[in-house]
């Protein structure tokens, strides 16, 4: 397998138009390009058009393609999920936006037995290019029932693609991948990322799926870092936070931002390893089975023998999510856990 | 303030051809001719003799599962006829098999999904009959969402989706309806409402009187017909699809029909089931009916049965060849089919046939890769 390896070095030289805009602004701007050259593209989901989106993502989108590009579905996700399945079976490319993937759970026949099953169940004949889009993780007190981190659960799925962003560039980029993709994509967001600033290039911006991004650390530099940080989503944020305070210290990280979970590029994950002969995997989802597990478990096949310490997760804890500003804020995977959890793979601890 | 009545509804119930073979020849006006009713009485025969080959396929262990159409010939026939056949499309599970054979689909395909070849699922060029479904309801759903497109494409074109009375205690009956009557879309949604779901009876299964009048709820044209008259499930079905193509609303048909076989060759209905019971809707058999009906007119008799019959054993045997002869298929479908474009990994897993753990290469996990 050839890997394509994405330094910080180039992976932050975006093209020129880049400006800084928020999270939902990239979101926004992907579906609407895409919709301005794609007439079988619409978006569906609660809240989405009258109301311009429960978080205003689709602000200003019904004003620009109508109702009947973007529409207000009833409270019925397993209702849009199978609809949306029929529209693509005929040829649309539908964009379903779950306001969060917790109420996704309640589609799962369709997003799960359905949607990744019909190319394969059809011989190879009805494929299911939709996208399924919406806020994914802890998103600020909202309760365990309201707080769900999927990328576990639906990437033991095959036939998914599931793509998570850290920052706005790569939502755009991501997401104009998904929408473009032949095959499902689920791609999910984080309500307390929404708002957050960053460099986003203008007009056509894809992010190719399974090329993992050097966040920290260099491929071709002079030293190797003491230690490989995975992750992916809203984590990746805390990882380079873990990685900027252990830098005090002397302590250098290479941290490697998956961008999607399915396909994984495992490629880059191994090549950090090999240099680093450390890894601590940081994901939201709970321990058990998580994709933390999953990583580890390919590292120890491919690269056991790199390694100079047991691989390390940091998740959150197994536990529903708590309610409490305090209990939810110490039981996700967050900087002060990285920081430990680096610093005993180094025997620091 | 007075109680006063917001809301009164009825639900209609439609036979025209009755039991004992005798039409309602004012109800039958303008519905099936002679000529049409001949051949749908020939490919009732055909489809039972189908039915019956495919039960003992699975006896002597050349089939998987099969779920016999026994009985429901005329609720199948009489909807797929209604339906225009390269323009509308049809949205099936698994118990409308003559319906969809109406509509161009290779008998051979029904056979091949049965005995577990996905291949039986690839539908051929300008047949508009989408994959069988097994999960119980997700297909009005799909049909739904198809409808949807016709409507944004402005197409004109309705489809017609197949479910059981046991599906509409699903929640996707319920979102497909409120779906489709909110977006007003063309879709016709045909329960056949065979009495038993698996070894459930329908008055445990839901409480309401007719499947019909759970439409009412949603604002959908609702309608129970007999579902082994020929004539009423056709009548009633062209109504709904040219009223659905108009964008005059959903409609939702009952068809009261029964199923004379087990659920699918996996249960005995023996064992939960009264045999007067099924005597009783024996006696209603649509093929029993139709022929009645066809021998009253002085259009069928002893040697035409034996005809068909004759034509049916040499169609089935032709039809069980061609999938049985069929060569199996290729490991490499499991892999090229589970995205449109296989990604790395996988592609490293169909070359090793394994995954990671056991190597990436043949040799090392000590096992040569079988192939076919």
């Amino acid at each position: 397998m050839t890997t394509t390896l994405t330094d910080p070095t180039t992976s932050y030289l975006l093209p020129e138009g880049t400006r800084e805009i928020p999270f939902r602004e990239a979101l926004r701007e992907a579906m609407t390009l895409e919709m301005r050259k794609d007439p079988r593209i619409f978006l569906m989901g609660e809240e989405v058009a009258q109301y311009q989106g429960a978080y205003k993502v689709s602000q200003g989108m019904l004003d620009e393609f109508g109702p009947k590009r973007i529409i207000d579905s009833p409270i019925s996700e397993n209702g849009f999920a199978g609809l949306a399945v029929g529209a693509a079976m005929y040829g649309l490319r539908p964009i379903i936006e779950f306001m969060s993937w917790s109420f996704s759970l309640v589609a799962a026949d369709q997003i799960l037995n359905n949607v990744p099953k019909m190319l394969y169940m059809s011989g190879g004949q009805w494929g299911c290019p939709v996208v399924f889009r919406g806020n994914n993780g802890a998103g600020g007190q909202l309760g365990s029932t309201h707080s769900w981190t999927v990328e576990a659960l639906y990437s033991n799925v095959p036939g998914l693609k599931i793509a998570i962003s850290s920052c706005p560039a790569d939502a755009k980029g991501l997401l104009t991948s998904a929408i473009r993709d032949e095959d499902p994509v689920f791609h999910l967001e984080s309500e307390r990322m929404l708002g957050d600033k960053g460099p986003v290039p203008e007009g056509d911006y894809a992010v190719p799926f399974g090329v993992a991004a050097l966040r920290r650390g260099s491929w071709s530099g002079e030293r190797n870092s003491d230690c490989t940080l995975v992750s992916f989503g809203r984590p990746v944020n805390f990882c380079l936070d873990a990685a900027e305070e252990l830098a005090k210290d002397g302590i250098e990280c290479d941290v490697l931002d998956m961008r999607t979970v399915r396909p994984l590029d495992i490629g880059s994950i191994v090549e950090s390893v090999r240099r680093t002969n450390r890894i601590v995997v940081v994901d939201q989802c709970w321990p058990f089975a998580s994709v933390a597990s999953e990583v580890i478990a390919q590292v120890c096949e491919r690269a056991f023998d790199h390694l100079d310490h047991q691989p390390l997760r940091v998740n959150t804890d197994d536990v529903p999510t708590p309610y409490a500003k305090n209990l939810e804020a110490e039981y996700l995977p967050h900087k002060g856990k990285i920081i430990a959890a680096v610093r005993k793979s180094l025997g620091m601890l | 303030m007075p109680i006063r009545t917001v809301f009164k509804a009825q639900i209609d119930h439609l036979q025209i051809l009755d039991e004992n073979g005798v039409l309602d020849e004012k109800l039958a006006k303008d519905t099936l001719t002679d000529e049409q009713v001949v051949f749908l009485y020939e490919q009732m025969n055909i489809c039972r003799h189908l039915d019956e080959v495919a039960f003992k396929l699975q006896r002597s262990g050349r089939m998987g599962t099969y779920p016999q159409n026994k009985g429901q010939e005329a609720a199948a026939l009489g909807s797929g006829f209604a339906a225009r056949k390269g323009k509308d499309w049809l949205v099936p599970c698994y118990r409308e098999n003559a319906a969809l054979f109406l509509h161009g689909l290779p008998m051979e395909k029904i056979l091949l999904h049965w005995m577990g070849d996905e291949r039986g699922n690839q539908i051929p060029e300008g047949v508009n009959v989408t994959p069988i479904s097994i999960p119980i309801g997700t297909q009005m759903l799909h049909a739904t969402g198809m409808a949807w497109a016709f409507k944004l494409r402005k197409e004109d074109r309705a489809v017609i989706t197949y479910f059981g009375d046991g599906a509409t205690s699903e929640g996707d009956f319920h979102e497909a309806m409120n779906f489709a009557t909110t977006l007003n879309v063309p879709v016709v949604f045909f329960c056949q409402n065979n009495q038993w779901a698996i070894s459930v009876p329908r008055e445990i299964q839901m409480n309401s009187e007719t499947v019909a009048q759970k439409a009412i709820a949603y604002g959908a044209h609702a309608i129970q017909v007999d579902g082994n008259d020929l004539f009423a499930v056709y009548k009633a079905s062209k109504d709904a699809l040219s009223r659905a193509r108009s964008g005059g609303g959903v409609t939702l048909i009952e068809a009261v029909t029964y199923r004379l076989g087990d659920h699918t060759t996996a249960d005995d209905a023996r064992r939960y089931r009264d045999e007067a019971e099924v005597a009783s809707w024996r006696a209603k058999d649509p093929i029993i009916r139709t022929r009645k009906y066809l021998e009253g007119k002085g259009l069928w008799n002893d040697t035409r049965q034996q005809e068909i019959e004759d034509r049916a054993k040499v169609i089935v045997a032709e039809v069980v060849r061609n999938a049985e002869g069929i060569e199996s298929p290729s490991i490499d479908d499991i892999f090229d089919y589970t995205f449109e474009t296989i990604d790395p990994e996988l592609e490293t897993q169909k070359r090793t046939l394994r995954t990671s753990s056991l190597g990436q290469k043949p040799e090392q996990a000590g096992l040569e890769a079988e192939r076919r």
